[in-house]
């Protein structure tokens, strides 16, 4: 794998970069003016898959196996028939659709050769076997009994958008659903627990604060080196597990806990990068400044970094599966929702502006 | 037959030039095609087989009424619009 390859999936196209820090460039472009939402490499037969959202012609699945010299467009997930009399009713109050809204997350299952995890919208997690030419939904997460109750936050229904396969154990899977908390698997997705002590939620009446399905767990890293430890940037702030997802402990950065993405060191579980945004109410920069936040001791101190970062008039949003790290933990990237890419090669210290007038940015992945 | 025409936007996705197909409902049309070109299905319809919500079908000039079932009579010389509304814009 090449370290300095990114892909960046955005509103109006995908795009490959290669380089290193600011010689990273813009090599090629694929699916221009469709909105790419997401991309995944897997590692084990180097394919390329991005998914398409076509608004009026729904979602679609591509797969390159010759790096973007050509596209083949694969199956979509497709939910089951509603079984008769079965009521589903959304937190809108409407019978909920058994259909297939979008996908948020897309990651190689790595206890068998061709098989892939998506979650998508409505709260669904599927599996192909076929590199993901057919899918099926694990049934066994969307028959929890709280599945229902799950809310939508950042989309009207609720949304599978962390995917993490344990390094320990191909069958543990992790998943973490905006709202509707973080649950894991031991057994490849056949039982689910619910893993959410110690978070809070407050968008909701306080006796509820803590219950499993009301957390919006924007996005969850295990980390690949200490896989007992698990990082968390909640819509309330963020929080960490160092107990194997037995609890959560509130850790509080600067120059705020408010974000979306979070990155973990693949060989340090107490360094995390996370892009600080002023608030829910305001999900701008304060005062106008880019900048990262890093601890590199679990979270008792956080570095606020912004050397190479807009400081004036910069209203950059970076969202859930924005933000990478490469495999040796030295270089980061990041694209915003203003269209602007940034990398380091120095995890952080030193940023680079690498595109300015990209379209809307939804995923950076390095491939 | 039904004439049977595809928005221009779809061509550069998946190619779908006019075509004449028999049925008495919009749904048995429409079926028609998909089974002739199976991949046009998931553009035009969800997997619950409704349209998708930013679609529209026109029936010899007349917006379709049964947007889940795609019950809408169809007669042996009707002309069907599969085309994209612009609410999805």
């Amino acid at each position: 794998m090449n370290d300095n390859t990114l892909h960046i999936g955005t509103r109006k196209g995908f795009f490959v970069v290669k380089g290193t820090g600011g010689d990273a460039r813009i090599v090629d472009e694929h699916f221009v003016g469709d909105n790419v939402v997401l991309s995944s490499t897997d590692p084990r037969d180097g394919a390329w898959y991005v998914v398409l959202d076509h608004g009026h012609f729904g979602m679609k699945l591509h797969r390159s196996d010759d790096q973007g010299a050509s596209w083949l467009e694969i199956g979509v997930p497709e939910y089951p028939p509603k079984p008769e009399g079965f009521v589903d009713i959304s937190m809108w109050g409407n019978e909920r659709e058994w259909a297939l809204v979008n996908i948020w997350s897309l990651e190689p299952a790595l206890d068998q050769t061709g098989a892939l995890w998506c979650g998508t919208v409505p709260g669904g997690l599927f599996r192909s076997e076929d590199r993901g030419v057919s899918w099926r939904l694990v049934e066994s997460l969307w028959e929890v009994e709280s599945r229902t109750r799950w809310g939508g936050a950042g989309s009207d229904q609720p949304a599978v958008h962390t995917i993490n396969v344990d390094p320990r154990n191909p069958k543990w899977i992790s998943v973490a659903i905006s709202a509707g908390g973080v649950w894991r698997s031991k057994d490849c997705g056949a039982t689910w627990t619910a893993h959410t002590t110690g978070m809070v939620a407050g968008y909701v009446p306080p006796e509820q604060a803590d219950w499993p399905e009301h957390q919006d767990a924007h996005c969850v890293v295990q980390s690949p080196s200490s896989p007992e430890v698990f990082w968390c940037q909640h819509h309330m702030g963020i929080w960490r597990s160092d107990n194997d997802l037995e609890s959560w402990t509130e850790i509080h950065s600067e120059p705020t806990s408010f974000g979306f993405p979070v990155a973990v060191h693949p060989h340090d579980k107490d360094t995390a990068w996370f892009v600080p945004a002023h608030s829910d109410q305001k999900r701008a920069p304060i005062d106008g400044r880019v900048v990262v936040a890093r601890t590199r001791n679990g979270g008792k101190s956080f570095d606020v970094l912004s050397n190479g970062l807009p400081q004036k008039h910069a209203y950059d949003l970076v969202l859930r599966h924005a933000l990478d790290v490469t495999a040796d933990g030295d270089s980061l990237a990041m694209g915003s929702t203003t269209g602007n890419l940034y990398v380091t090669a120095n995890q952080g210290d030193e940023w680079h502006c690498i595109a300015s007038n990209l379209p809307p940015i939804y995923s950076v992945r390095y491939a | 037959m039904a004439q049977v025409v595809f928005t221009k936007n779809l061509q550069r996705h998946v190619p779908s030039p006019p075509v004449s197909a028999p049925g008495h409902t919009v749904r048995e049309v429409l079926e028609y095609v998909f089974n002739q070109n199976p991949r046009l299905r998931g553009y035009v319809v969800n997997e619950r087989g409704s349209l998708r919500k930013h679609m529209s079908i026109f029936v010899d000039g007349e917006l379709i009424t049964d947007r889940t079932t795609l019950s809408d009579a169809v007669q042996s010389e009707s002309e069907i619009y599969v085309m994209q509304a612009l609410s999805g814009g």
